[in-house]
């Protein structure tokens, strides 16, 4: 590197922004157990793919870490009871989720045990084959919890069938608020370091590199402690910068491989799984355990007490504020990091496995700045991470040009929100991306239920002209039978008369 | 001057020639644009349009004298395509989506008389003679004909309640535009 580079190469990606990180003080409080609530309430669809399908009935008995439901379809996982008890009820709740609206749960009345069931641990994880270990790991019910929630099993198969040379290990949890990832590997980084190992003989990939953000100096030296032995694992620091977390970004970060828009990352040979992810591939290899707690900030300006949760799934975010404490009623309650996380109705929602943290905001964090006309700054597109012109998109979608926006790359907006951060005329430029997502979901759902209607209407069609002609040969059918009959008949009536003729003229 | 108007008019006449000329020879029996809106169209010729079914309705809307949104069924997709295929500007939020609906039959009411069936468009009612019929969600596209055909009152339609997996962020208020 030659002294100009040194001094002037940027210190820092040239896209994404830079916020107030806000980890602090919860950060470094430290880890709390949630003390077990009496109910807890398991949502049957805490995963990108199908929902999963109860296998238990209402008033049974279960322990913990039974399988609640199974997996249904190829992209699915199934849910675990968090506790030990009785199942209450399976039916409707509210969803973490911004729009409000219920979504099917099992209703678990904890009999305060907290008594595991039968579990199946192996020794050796790496004398079983690849395929039992994503086996292993997806009917452990494990999923993506860097957000995504991806089943990770399905990810597994992904990545032996495109021969992934390289796990990418993400560390960076760059959302300002959260450090549960950061609490994680300061914890547990022994269990970091050997669920990585697990899922690189899982995919088959020769190395790993973990990235972990600058800002986490305690994770990067306990990860680096936990990884020594191990050659092929690689603890590499990334600037603190937002999105670093994302995949794109970290394997770009990490690797200088640029993933194509419209392929996957496992496409250039490297497959990326979250270091929460890695923890419970752990745990539900070498204990057997079902994934149905995880570690989760708590954290924001009406939070009392804020830090990292031990908490089971299917607790209310009620239940996990009451135990931290609140100043007054929280403004809003942000479920994931204050960028990307959804905003949740109110707090009588479930935490789901890929809840990163649960925010609740004070007024002063919550004010939004009422939206001014675009000034054509263009910060944002500079602040965009994947090269796109959010103020184009933006327009497009407003005009109600769908079809425009998609063309300025809305399918390749990763929601990251730094658009929607950098701009000053605070214009809401991710929920216009959201908006016209849905809106061409919805179209496309629209088009193929039109193109099944054809089929039925063609088919309908089909059966009646088949019946009809069916009909016509019955008739015929019968028509010629009945012919016959009489052609029969006849010809009876005709050999009688004849027997009978030369009788009469033989009488006389 | 009066040899431009000469000229001038001289061309404006053999060219509308031309042009009456070339309007008999080239000309078209059929609408192939009202064929090609048909073909979009979901073709239940479930009427809900007002038009005798799929191919009045296309030939209506070819001719201009229907809007695009006429299809209910179709709704906003159909919409979209139908004024990309037409190469009209539309306003999607104009659009009267009443939201999808779909047919349910009150099981206490229904008499079993297989009448609803012989009217679907769509085959997505089952059912038999004494029978309590039941309608296959996936397959009904709410066009209301067993409604009426129903001597009991027993088929309705139902707005299709908004699941997690359909519900769409509301487009935020355009403030100062």
């Amino acid at each position: 590197m030659g002294l100009l580079e040194r001094f002037f190469a940027p210190r820092h990606p040239a896209w994404g922004v830079h916020p107030d990180d806000r980890k602090r003080p919860a950060a470094d409080a430290p880890l709390r157990r949630l003390p077990l609530p009496e109910r807890l309430y398991v949502p049957l669809q805490q995963h990108v793919g199908g929902a999963a399908r109860p296998v238990v009935l209402a008033g049974q008995k279960v322990r913990k870490g039974d399988l609640l439901a199974e997996a249904q379809g190829n992209i699915s996982a199934p849910v675990h009871a968090p506790t030990s008890g009785r199942v209450l009820a399976i039916g409707e709740v509210t969803a973490p989720h911004p729009s409000g609206l219920a979504q099917i749960a099992i209703t678990l009345a904890s009999d305060g045990e907290d008594r595991w069931g039968e579990r199946d641990p192996v020794a050796d994880p790496f004398a079983l084959a690849p395929e039992e270990i994503a086996r292993r790991t997806a009917a452990a019910g494990v999923v993506g919890l860097g957000g995504a929630t991806f089943p990770a099993a399905v990810k597994f198969n992904l990545g032996r069938r495109l021969k992934v040379r390289t796990l990418i290990v993400n560390g960076g949890e760059c959302e300002p608020y959260l450090s549960a990832d950061d609490m994680l590997m300061r914890e547990r980084a022994a269990e970091v370091v050997d669920g990585l190992r697990i899922v690189m003989h899982a995919i088959g990939a020769g190395n790993a590199l973990v990235g972990i953000e600058a800002n986490k100096p305690q994770a990067i030296a306990a990860m680096r402690a936990a990884a020594a032995p191990c050659g092929d694992v690689a603890i590499r620091v990334v600037p603190a910068r937002y999105p670093m977390g994302s995949d794109r970004q970290l394997i770009e970060t990490l690797t200088g491989l640029e993933v194509p828009a419209d392929a996957r990352a496992a496409e250039v040979g490297v497959l990326v799984h979250n270091v929460s992810t890695c923890a419970a591939v752990h745990r539900a290899l070498r204990r057997g355990e079902a994934l149905v707690e995880r570690i989760l900030t708590v954290n924001g300006g009406a939070v009392r007490a804020p830090g990292n949760l031990l908490a089971p799934v299917g607790a209310r975010v009620a239940d996990l504020l009451a135990f931290t404490g609140l100043h007054g009623e929280p403004a809003r309650l942000i479920l994931g990091g204050p960028m990307m996380g959804s905003v949740l109705p109110h707090a009588n929602v479930p935490l789901v496995k890929g809840a990163s943290g649960i925010l609740a905001f004070d007024a002063a964090e919550a004010a939004v700045p009422a939206a001014g006309p675009c000034i054509r700054c263009g910060s944002c597109t500079r602040a965009c991470p994947m090269g796109l012109l959010p103020l184009e998109m933006a327009a497009r979608i407003r005009a109600g040009e769908l079809a425009a926006a998609v063309d300025f790359g809305l399918s390749d907006c990763i929601s990251c929100g730094c658009c929607a951060w950098v701009c000053p005329a605070h214009i809401p430029l991710v929920q216009y991306f959201s908006h016209a997502r849905g809106e061409l979901a919805a179209g496309e759902r629209a088009r193929l239920r039109n193109a099944a209607t054809r089929r039925l209407v063609e088919q309908r069609s089909e059966r009646l002209a088949r019946e009809a002609r069916e009909k016509a040969a019955a008739a015929a059918k019968r028509k010629a039978e009945r012919d016959a009959a009489k052609a029969r008949a006849a010809a009876v009536t005709r050999a009688a008369d004849a027997a009978a003729a030369p009788l009469a003229e033989a009488t006389p | 001057m009066l040899i431009a108007i000469l000229s001038l008019g001289l061309l404006g006449t053999v060219l509308g020639f031309g042009l009456g000329l070339a309007a008999k020879k080239f000309h078209v029996a059929g609408d192939p644009l009202a064929a090609e809106i048909e073909a979009l169209m979901p073709g239940s010729n479930c009427g809900q349009c007002g038009f005798p079914g799929c191919p009045g309705a296309a030939a209506a809307i070819a001719a201009g004298s229907a809007p695009v949104t006429a299809c209910p069924p179709g709704g906003k997709a159909l919409a979209q395509a139908l004024a990309a295929r037409l190469g009209i500007a539309i306003d999607l939020a104009q659009v009267a989506d009443a939201g999808p609906q779909i047919a349910a039959v009150a099981e206490e009411i229904c008499i079993g008389c297989c009448r609803c069936i012989k009217v679907c468009p769509t085959d997505a009612i089952v059912g038999a003679a004494k029978q309590i019929h039941n309608v296959m969600r996936e397959a009904c596209t709410g066009c209301g004909n067993c409604v009426e055909r129903c001597p009991t009152e027993a088929v309705t339609l139902q707005p299709v309640a908004v699941t997690l997996q359909h519900w769409i962020w509301p487009k935020p208020l355009a403030a100062g535009h």
